[in-house]
Formats: C-alpha cells, sequence, structure tokens
C-alpha cells in the first residue's frame, strides 16, 4: 500500500538553529506510527512542519500522493491532516459546543457534521456533559479529550498528535490513549509524538527514534522496544 | 430635570457613535493586539467621501428626498471606507505582522498622517458643511428637546450593535474571529485561512467606521479633515474604557463615555463656579483614559486573570 504521509530528506530550522536534519518518515492509511525522541529532539517541529506552521527550509511533504510542501496551514488542514497541538490549543473562551464546531470549520455537510457530532459525544460522554461549559474551564484530560473531539470533527484521514499525555494523570493518560486507540480502529491514521516511549511503543504498530533532528533508528514498534539502546535511551533499562 | 434629561439623550447619542468606532478599535486590536491609530481617519474619510456625494446630490438633483440623498452618501462611503481598511491592512500592517509591537504602532500613525493630509489635498482646510438635507424635527420630551436626527443616529447605532453581536456570536465568519482572536496558530490548523478572517475584521471595522462618520458629520453638521484625530482617540479611550478587544466592552465604554462628556460639559460650568465652561468637553475622555489606565487597566469588562490556554 502506499504511503499516505510521505515526508522526504525534511530539514526545519527553527530560531537559527538546524532543529531537524533530512528527517524522512512515512505512515500509511490506517497505520499508528510514533515519533520517541528526548525533549529538544526535534519532534514538535517535525510535526508542525508537516501540518504548515513551520516552512521546512528543504525536502518535501506528500499527502495523499500531493505536495503539501509550503502549502499554508489551512490548506492542510482542509485535506484531512489534523495536528492536535502540543497543550492541547483548545478555545479557552469558546464553549465545548462551540469547539467541536471548530473542528468541522472547513465542512460544509451538514447532516454528515451532525451525525458526526453525534459520535464524537458516543466516544467522549464526558464532553457531553461539558458542551455548554467554557473549555477553558476544563481539566487538562478533559481538554486533551476536546481536543481529540475537535480533530474528528474534521474527519481527518491522518491525525498527528503532539505529546498527547503531556501534563496528565496517569489514569487520564490511559482513557486518553483508550480514546486514540478507538479513533485508530476507525481507520484513522495516527502519527503519535510521545517522551512517554513506553506507552507509545505499545500503542503503536511502528516507530521512528528522533535523536538531535535525525531519526536515529526506525522499525516495528515490539522490535524498537527491545532494542539494548532504546531500552537504555527511552525506556529506563 | 430637563437639563438632565437633556444632557442623557445627547449623551446616549454621541456615545453610540463612539461606539461604532470604538467597536473597530477593540475588534483589530481582539484579533491582531494592534491599535490601528488610522481607524479615527477612516471615519473621517467615511464623511467626507459622503458629504461629497451628498453635496453634488443635492446640488444636481434638489428634489430628491433627503434620506435617499444620505443613503446614496452611505451606499458609496462604506465601501470606500472598506477598501481602505483592506488596503491599509494588507500594505502596512500585514507585512508586519510577525515584527516587534512598536512597529506596526508607529506604522498606523504614520498611517493615520498620511489620511490626514490626502484628505486636506482633496478637501481642503476648511470645515465643509453639511448640506440641509435631512428632516429638521423636533420633539419635546419632558421637557427636553429630541432632533429626528438623533432619533436615527441612535436607532440605527443600536441596531448595528445588535446585528454585529449577531454575526460574532452566530456565523460562521463570527466563530472564525473569535477563533483567531484566541488563537491564531490554532484556528489555521482548523482550516481557518487566518489572512482572511483578519481582513473581514478591518473591513466591517471599517464599515462601522463610514456610517460613524456620516452621524457625527449630520450631527454636528459639518466635517473636516482633523476630525478624525480626535474623535478617533475618544473612540480609543471608549475602547480601552470598556476593555479593548471586548465587543460589549466597546459599547458599553462608548456610551459610557458620551454620557460622561455630556453630562460633564452639562454641569462643569456649575460645579467650577463658571470658571471652566462646556468647552471644556473634549479633557473628559482624556481623565476618563488616564483615570482607567491607572485604577483599572483591563477596563470595566476586560479580563483580568491570564487565561489557561
Amino acid at each position: 500500500m502506499s504511503a499516505l504521509l510521505a515526508v522526504h530528506q525534511l530539514s526545519v530550522a527553527y530560531g537559527g538553529i538546524q532543529a531537524v536534519r533530512e528527517l524522512s518518515l512515512e505512515v500509511k492509511p490506517g497505520e499508528m506510527v510514533c515519533l520517541i525522541g528526548a525533549n529538544g529532539a526535534g519532534k514538535t517541529t517535525t510535526l508542525k512542519a508537516i501540518s504548515g506552521l513551520l516552512p521546512p527550509h528543504a525536502g518535501s511533504v506528500h499527502f495523499d500522493g500531493h505536495s503539501i510542501t509550503r502549502l499554508p496551514a489551512h490548506e492542510i488542514a482542509r485535506r484531512g491532516l489534523s495536528l492536535v497541538p502540543e497543550g492541547r490549543g483548545v478555545f479557552p473562551r469558546m464553549s465545548v459546543a462551540e469547539n467541536l464546531m471548530m473542528g468541522a470549520y472547513a465542512r460544509n455537510d451538514r447532516a454528515a457534521i451532525a451525525r458526526d457530532l453525534d459520535e464524537v459525544h458516543a466516544l467522549l460522554p464526558r464532553l457531553t456533559e461539558r458542551r455548554a461549559q467554557m473549555a477553558g474551564l476544563l481539566s487538562g484530560g478533559e481538554q486533551q479529550m476536546l481536543a481529540l473531539g475537535r480533530a474528528m470533527m474534521a474527519r481527518p484521514r491522518l491525525l498527528l498528535l503532539d505529546e498527547p499525555s503531556m501534563g496528565l494523570a496517569p489514569l487520564m493518560v490511559q482513557a486518553v490513549f483508550d480514546i486514540i486507540r478507538r479513533i485508530a480502529a476507525r481507520g484513522v491514521a495516527v502519527l503519535l509524538i510521545e517522551q512517554n516511549a513506553h506507552l507509545a511503543l505499545k500503542t503503536c504498530a511502528r516507530g521512528y527514534v528522533l535523536e538531535n533532528g535525525v531519526i536515529a533508528l526506525s522499525g516495528n514498534a515490539a522490535d524498537l522496544a527491545a532494542d539494548p539502546a532504546v531500552r537504555q535511551a527511552y525506556l529506563g533499562g | 430635570m430637563d437639563i438632565f434629561l437633556q444632557q442623557l439623550i445627547n449623551g446616549l447619542v454621541l456615545g453610540s457613535v463612539y461606539a461604532l468606532v470604538a467597536l473597530g478599535y477593540t475588534m483589530v486590536y481582539g484579533i491582531l493586539e494592534l491599535i490601528n491609530f488610522a481607524h479615527g481617519e477612516i471615519t473621517m474619510m467615511g464623511a467626507l467621501v459622503a458629504l461629497a456625494v451628498i453635496g453634488a446630490l443635492a446640488l444636481a438633483a434638489p428634489g430628491l428626498p433627503g434620506v435617499l440623498v444620505l443613503g446614496a452618501g452611505l451606499a458609496v462611503a462604506i465601501p470606500v471606507c472598506v477598501a481602505l481598511g483592506l488596503v491599509i491592512e494588507r500594505v502596512a500592517y500585514r507585512p508586519l505582522r510577525n515584527a516587534p509591537r512598536l512597529a506596526p504602532l508607529i506604522t498606523a500613525i504614520g498611517v493615520s498622517i498620511i489620511l490626514q493630509n490626502v484628505a486636506m489635498l482633496i478637501w481642503g482646510k476648511q470645515y465643509i458643511p453639511f448640506p440641509a438635507i435631512l428632516p429638521e424635527g423636533r420633539h419635546q420630551v419632558l421637557g427636553a428637546t429630541v432632533s429626528d436626527i438623533q432619533i436615527a443616529i441612535l436607532v440605527l447605532a443600536v441596531l448595528i450593535m445588535l446585528a454585529l453581536i449577531l454575526v460574532v456570536q452566530k456565523t460562521r465568519l463570527g466563530r472564525a474571529m473569535r477563533a483567531t482572536a484566541q488563537s491564531r496558530q490554532v484556528a489555521s490548523l482548523m482550516g481557518v485561512d487566518v489572512n482572511r478572517v483578519i481582513a473581514a475584521t478591518f473591513a466591517i471595522g471599517s464599515a462601522l467606521a463610514a456610517v460613524a462618520g456620516v452621524m457625527v458629520s449630520a450631527y454636528y453638521g459639518l466635517a473636516h479633515y482633523y476630525m478624525g484625530f480626535l474623535l478617533g482617540l475618544k473612540a480609543f479611550s471608549a475602547a480601552v474604557l470598556g476593555g479593548i478587544g471586548n465587543l460589549r466592552g466597546a459599547m458599553l465604554g462608548g456610551l459610557l463615555l458620551g454620557l460622561i462628556e455630556s453630562f460633564g460639559a452639562g454641569y462643569i460650568g456649575d460645579l467650577t463656579g463658571g470658571f471652566l465652561g462646556s468647552n471644556y468637553q473634549d479633557v473628559f475622555a482624556f481623565f476618563v483614559l488616564i483615570a482607567v489606565l491607572v485604577f483599572r487597566p483591563s477596563g470595566l469588562l476586560g479580563a483580568r486573570l491570564v487565561e489557561r490556554a
């Protein structure tokens, strides 16, 4: 099967520093892939460059066979690639319901939007209880769920997740990852960035290890999890 | 009692015009954190363009009903101001979107000076009278006098403000505007074309400014290339009073400032034993601005706490 997302030799400079160098990776339709690495390895920079928030200075990004390399972020989002940014990025002064509607901003198929909204509520019943509340007043875990639900409202084919476990209590992390698995089970491909390498490799089928802006290792998640170097560096021995 | 009521009416009318102009400041600030100091000049352009059309029509077709002539003036002034606002945003502010905040502020002052001078070149330095085309009916209400023009200004301003609230709260564009104001980056991830939303914000603000400019010139019976300066500063003060970036704040701030000015001008003579007269009317806006900045910099309805992202 050909790749849904194909990143080829991508280089991105961030604040004068070469943050990502000649990075290549692939995500196939429906696949769950993780990108792990230490703080500052270039994970977030990679996602930002893929989704159009940062301009790459070399290399290419193809989505569904078409180049999206220098498209503005809103064009990329409209093609079915949704980034859930680090820190969740809910609109704090909008209600939960309005945040979800923003997810469907680029769509105009009203009936399908209504169906998807029902599905999101079925998947995330906590949001249903709080639909009239301002998103800024939700707990961190609820905001992460809202961000996931909002991304689902765009009907993405690829979901980019930037550190969904960050700042959450262990139980909430479990709940959020459970939701991510259920989203993936619907056929949405996922590219997941995590500092929690153990959890990421357990969740995904394949993984890439990023070190100082360069892909150091890649392969099946199970193989990576068994790799002595990976165990040493990211899984606590 | 009658003086009190008279000042109340005058203040509300004036305040509703300030509110319309203040909305333009606050909408742009809410989305870009930029104080568009050229906004007052857009109001002035609206007034002068409308007056040019109205004057020409009044000469060419003296029999036309005044409301129609006024409508024609607005119909030209609004698109001209919208185009002006869009060009200013595109040429003067967008290239500086990621520059330090002082840069666009200085540019804004520069644009405002350019517009004043362009208006002076076109229309000269003299006051341009508003032709007597509007009905001059006056009504006695409990000892106070209300003119048709005052009623029209107040009703129209309130309708426009209600429509604006509806647009911002209920429409797709309004949602996109609020999302962009809260996070430009995340809005773009939702598929919002942020540049278009910002342009739409300038367009709406400029249209309101055009209407406000026509209202002011109809109310005072004249227009002038420099009128946007003071009007702009007052409306800016009103926006700060209400809490800059907050739509309802701009409306409230505008109305309050109008009332403060009106009552201040009405009673300052009595309060100072005749030492200061109503010609000190313009001072009140700046007293208010200073007081707000000292005691409550976030304004009446502004958020005081840093919001959680």
